[in-house]
């Protein structure tokens, strides 16, 4: 096959300020027709840039300095910008990562669709109609002709970016970019996107570029697949290859640092350092910094691209020839074995439970007219009961919308509680008053998604970390606002526990990484002795190997203080890792919940199942059978009658629509509700 | 003493603002996160050219607010108790002394010899002719001002002009001296980089714009001492003492009434955001109905209803001035009751913005007080916001000023501002010959002043606006999050860098 899109070097250059920066250096890639090529890397190593070179979409401060890009035998690079407007959507196009930001809120979305057709076909008004009809139907939109008229708001986050889809495809392109199409995506509707594209690309034979950080997406997708860092390609190969014997050593961390159920009594492996700056000129290897194989060569000289076999290019000193014949460093295996406390299987242990969440719920009311009258209510957490003994983790996990970080702030009392009870240490959280509860904060703490919005960029990371303690010890602090020095020998010691120096003390928060952030903020919880830790999806902001640090230090934190945590993630992997027990949301309400490996190996409810197929997996051997949902979550404003799941569910029975399912046990902790095991059925 | 300091209401209110001022400043200075922001915004060409306009203003405006009584001198009756004068005079007043005092009999045009109407003079054999008389200052020293006039304003222009150039070199050799000395490089380094544009502020621009002010007003000071530069009013007062005295009072309109809108705006434009549901339709409510009532009328119901009050307790006033005064400031008052709900409603869209914040829910985890949320957590990251909106908001009220006095309800008539300005030449447009030179001199000052607040206020917009900030930061975000962070690390420690060297 002939390579429809070659990249020979090319060198994109960022100028920020008076600073350089090389976005993408000396970059080559080859994709042929009908395959799909999978950019792989962690934020900032340049793969984002790449597309936009390749579109000539770049940042007026981006420019193309070197290298080149041809489509077939077309450089891109020279063509003028009338050309390269009527090759952009009609031979190559892109799909982003944000369906939300990328359409038109004012514009139907037929009108946006027909704006591609028109501009690059000659069809006239009636064959448009057709044209688009027959698009969205390829991407599985039902009732075509109406959705056309509607607007981008009416569709959800899943359909949007089907929507994208369908414009992309509008003028039959022959390569499509897509970047992190899937990312936004909750894991069933991301199953059903990728499905998708895999179907399209059958059918029309384009190729794809896919971007992502996600090796679980390359395993699924992608034919070749490239891996980036800081700004160069560092290893090229075949999916099975990549799969079975990565050859570059940051690709195998990348490997090593992903969680799982068989390292969970290990650390994760994790990359040291940080990506190295791209304004500087490099001398050696980029990676030589943070790799545990790196030699005297490493420093010394920029690695070639070498080619081991067949189809399989690493930059890498390891394999270049006059260095195969030398003793190479031992690899020693970095993985410190964590003493895991011994799992404590009695069941006294579980008697005396930290947290106890009973029937909670938690209604937000719609107000609607002019004076505000309660018309409905949205039903977002309905009915959950939870228990957490001291030093366990429990897993809360769901799909966005589901409810899940509302369990977290309504335990938290961030949100008024409609109905149900929270116990912390057998006192009832939710009766308490406002300053009754103040001095009970110190127990249970919260740490929050997004690391970015959750640190105030206007005070200092000691001012940070001490507000906590302030506020929640008012007389031991102002003791010790006399003696500077052993005020902040604790904000100290918290910083080293949670392996940042202490002279970050005096930074601001935006001088800090995503990492370093969500680091500060585990110290800022910490800093009260708090015993129960909310952790609400720490790392789904984070690149891999980063979550592998955060994983590591919260794994550790446990062991040391016998903190207890309530886990709320979406991340299938991490609860394979981490969590003792894990509950299963949908809707507001608990599906199944158990033992976490129990419940992982042998999932009861419908739902579990599914999410468990649906979540795409690194290993390609494994055989699965993945179950496909149909449609999307309904609105916790209006929920269906029975049970929550029945539209959905593969195994709908007449009776799931009338009756919402009592509680079915296996064993003395796994529990589920569903009809299918309701023994009176 | 030969005079009693008088302090007036704005006066006191004036200092007051500069004390804060030199306050913020010092406080800013000890702040990274502030001191970067406000370090671009010095980076800004056109912003420093416009500040240093500004700052002439400033300079002119605070040499009109101090203020005193001259003694009078002393009559021969009453030798032993001291009599200070009624009127109150300011330090402009006594650097303008001649301009002050030298008061034609009517309207003249600028740099004229003679009035602008024509009057019966009896001449030496008795006769009576009718012509245009000779002033009594202006050009007073010509003999034939049909011949010798234009050389006579050229020549001294000139020599202004030249004493004005001397003096910026000056200005230039000790401003360049202190750079290189701070920066410890040598003299002709320092120079060249400043000529060259490498210097991070753009001194170039700055002493460029003082070259311009100095020969301009060099100019203006020659002629002004033999002429009426931009001619004189129909009371035959110099025009160009009334441009300066007026701007005083822009200033003080343009500043004294942000400072009286920011508590409420802050107070209830932070509260209704952070607390949301009662409090929040309340103060939407009155904002809401407040900006529904045409301002002008309120304005108009309010100070006439303070001119009543003044005009029934004339005894509570010493001086003239003082009332004009009280005036101004109830003007300034009633403007800044009528202003805040813009910024109000801005500040709280951002306060229901940051409420949400995952570092605000983090503060309510610990339970930390709302109090001290609002101070530690909301005002901070609104402050942007603040200055934007009140730098942006001065040049309309210096513009407000200027019309509500045209109206008739702005500040007193005895006190010299841009509307009084304004209103009394109005009339005069429809004359034959027109008298422009007074709309003529209000316009430019004005348009001088307003458009280096606007250059000044963009400026500033464009050094805090997170969405300009995050247009850069993006491209680094893209490719490499380490970049930003070292960026903004490299700003924050050069100065001490700099500090060291």
């Amino acid at each position: 096959m002939t390579a429809l899109l070659t990249i020979e070097g090319m060198t994109t250059r960022l100028r920020v300020g008076e600073r350089t920066i090389y976005a993408v250096d000396g970059l080559s890639l080859e994709i042929e027709c009908g395959q799909t090529f999978a950019l792989l890397g962690e934020s900032g190593c340049g793969k984002s840039m790449t597309a936009l070179s390749i579109m000539r979409l770049l940042p007026d401060a981006g420019e193309v300095t070197q290298g080149s890009v041809r489509l077939h035998a077309q450089d891109l690079l020279t063509l003028p910008e009338s050309a390269m407007r009527e090759l952009r959507g009609n031979r190559i196009a892109m799909v982003f990562q944000e369906p939300m930001l990328s359409l038109n809120p004012v514009m139907t979305v037929g009108a946006q669709i027909a704006e591609v057709l028109q501009r690059h076909t000659s069809m006239n008004k009636p064959a448009i109609q057709s044209r688009m009809i027959e698009l969205l139907q390829n991407v599985s939109i039902p009732d075509p002709a109406q959705r056309l008229t509607e607007y981008p708001f009416q569709f959800s986050g899943g359909m949007k970016q089907r929507v994208m889809i369908a414009m992309a495809l509008a003028a039959r392109p022959e390569l499509l970019i897509a970047d992190e199409p899937t990312t936004a995506l909750d894991v069933t509707i991301q199953a059903q996107v990728l499905d998708l594209m895999r179907v399209l690309q059958q059918q029309t034979g384009m190729a794809i570029l896919l971007i992502t950080h996600d090796l679980g997406v390359v395993a699924e997708m992608a034919h070749q697949i490239g891996v980036m860092y800081a700004g160069e390609m560092v290893e090229c190969t075949s999916r099975e290859k990549f799969f079975q014997q990565p050859a570059h050593p940051y690709s195998q961390k990348l490997f090593a640092a992903l969680p799982s159920r068989q390292k969970r009594d290990r650390a994760l492996a994790v990359i040291g350092g940080e990506i190295p700056a791209l304004s500087k000129s490099f001398t050696g290897c980029r990676f030589a910094d943070r790799c545990e194989q790196a030699w005297s060569v490493c420093h010394a000289s920029i690695p070639p691209w070498v080619k081991i076999a067949p189809g399989h290019q690493v930059r890498c000193h390891l394999y270049t020839a006059q260095n195969t014949s030398k003793t190479k460093p031992a690899v020693t295996p970095s993985e410190r074995i964590i003493a895991h406390s011994p799992h404590n299987n009695n069941t006294d242990h579980q008697n005396d439970a930290l947290l106890e969440v009973h029937d909670l719920k938690i209604h937000f009311p719609i107000r609607r007219g002019l004076l505000k009258r309660v018309t409905g209510h949205v039903k977002a957490v309905d009915g959950v009961s939870l228990r957490i003994a001291p030093g366990r983790t429990l897993a809360l996990v769901g799909e966005s919308g589901c409810g899940k970080t509302t369990v977290g702030k309504g335990i938290m009392q961030l949100v008024e509680i409609t109905a149900g009870s929270v116990y912390l240490n057998g006192e009832a959280l939710s009766e308490l008053r406002r300053k009754q509860l103040l001095a009970k904060r110190a127990l249970f703490q919260i740490v929050f998604q997004d690391p970015y919005s959750s640190l105030n960029p206007r005070m200092r990371i000691a001012e940070i970390i001490e507000e906590g303690i302030r506020a929640l010890q008012p007389a031991q602090s102002r003791q010790k606002n006399k003696d500077i020095s052993v005020r902040y020998t604790e904000v100290d010691a918290l910083l080293q526990q949670v392996g940042l120096p202490a002279d970050v003390k005096w930074r601001y928060p935006h001088e800090f990484s995503g990492g370093q952030r969500q680091r500060i903020a585990i110290a800022r919880a910490l800093a009260v002795n708090p015993q129960l830790l909310i952790c609400d999806e720490p790392t789904s902001a984070l690149d891999v190997s980063v979550q592998a640090q955060i994983l590591n230090l919260l794994k550790s934190l446990q062991h040391k203080r016998g903190l207890a945590y309530l886990f709320i993630t979406h991340n299938i992997a991490v609860v394979d890792y981490l969590a003792d027990e894990m509950a299963v949301m949908y809707l507001g309400r608990i599906v199944e919940s158990g033992p976490a490996q129990e419940v992982l190996d042998h999932p009861k409810h419908p739902y579990t199942q599914a999410l468990l197929s649906a979540i795409p997996v690194t290993d390609l051997d494994a055989k699965r059978d993945v179950i496909r949902l149909e449609g999307e979550p309904p609105s916790p404003a209006n929920t269906p009658t029975g049970c929550h799941f029945h539209p959905r569910c593969p195994h709908v029975m007449p009776i799931c629509r009338e009756v919402y399912p009592s509680t079915s046990r296996f064993g003395s902790a796994h529990a589920t509700r569903c009809h299918l095991y309701n023994s009176d059925f | 003493m030969p005079f009693i300091p008088v302090l007036l209401w704005t006066d006191a209110l004036v200092y007051l603002l500069v004390a804060t001022g030199i306050g913020s400043t010092i406080y800013v200075r000890r702040h990274a996160h502030l001191r970067a922001p406000w370090r671009r915004v010095t980076h800004s060409a056109s912003g420093m050219s416009a500040l240093t306009v500004l700052a002439c203003f400033i300079v002119i405006g605070l040499l009109d607010t101090v203020h005193f009584r001259p003694l009078l001198p002393d009559s021969p009756h009453q030798s032993v108790q001291k009599i200070y004068s009624t009127e109150v005079l300011s330090l402009l007043d006594v650097w303008l002394k001649p301009l002050r005092e030298q008061v034609e009999k009517t309207y003249s045009a600028p740099l004229s010899a003679h009035l602008y109407a024509k009057e019966t003079i009896e001449t030496a054999d008795g006769g009576q002719v009718r012509e245009f008389p000779r002033l009594i200052y202006g050009g007073a020293q010509l003999q034939d001002p049909e011949s010798e006039l234009l050389a006579d304003v050229w020549s001294r222009a000139l020599l202004g002009a030249g004493s004005g150039l001397i003096l910026w070199i000056v200005a230039m050799l000790a401003l360049v001296n202190w750079l290189a000395k701070r920066r410890a490089t040598a003299f002709a380094l320092m120079h060249r980089s400043i000529w060259q544009r490498t210097t991070e502020v753009p001194w170039n621009a700055i002493l460029l714009t003082l070259a311009l002010i100095l020969i301009l007003s060099g100019a203006m000071t020659a002629l002004a001492s033999h002429y009426h530069v931009l001619g004189t009013d129909k009371v035959g007062q110099d025009v160009l003492y009334h441009a300066l005295k007026s701007i005083r009072v822009g200033l003080v309109i343009g500043t004294l009434t942000t400072l009286i809108m920011l508590p409420f705006a802050l107070l209830l434009g932070v509260a209704a955001g952070y607390f949301r549901g009662f409090a929040d339709d309340v103060i939407q409510y009155t904002y809401t109905t407040l900006s529904s009532i045409p301002s002008v009328l309120l304005i108009a119901a309010a100070v006439l209803m303070m001119q009543v009050y003044i005009e029934t307790h004339a005894d509570l006033f010493e001086t003239v001035a003082a009332r004009a005064d009280l005036r101004l400031l109830f003007l300034c008052i009633i403007l800044g009751i009528t202003s805040w709900t813009g910024l109000c409603r801005l500040l709280r869209g951002e306060a229901l913005k940051l409420r949400e914040m995952e570092y605000i829910q983090a503060a309510h985890a610990f339970g930390v007080s709302h109090w001290r949320i609002i101070s530690r957590h909301i005002l901070p990251n609104v402050m942007h916001i603040v200055l934007i909106v009140t730098v942006m908001d001065f040049s309309g009220l210096v513009l407000a000023e200027a019309v509500l006095s045209y109206v008739g309800v702005g500040v007193d008539p005895s006190m010299i501002s841009f509307g009084t300005m304004i209103n009394a030449s109005r009339l005069e447009m429809a004359r034959e010959p027109m008298v422009w030179w007074t709309l003529f001199a209000a316009f430019i000052f004005m348009f001088a002043l307003v458009l280096s607040a606007n250059l000044f206020a963009d400026s500033v917009q464009n050094a805090f606006n997170p969405r300009v900030k995050t247009l850069q930061i993006n491209h680094d975000d893209s490719n490499e999050p380490g970049a930003e962070s070292q960026i903004d690390s490299q700003v924050l420690t050069s100065p001490k860098a700099e500090k060291r060297t």
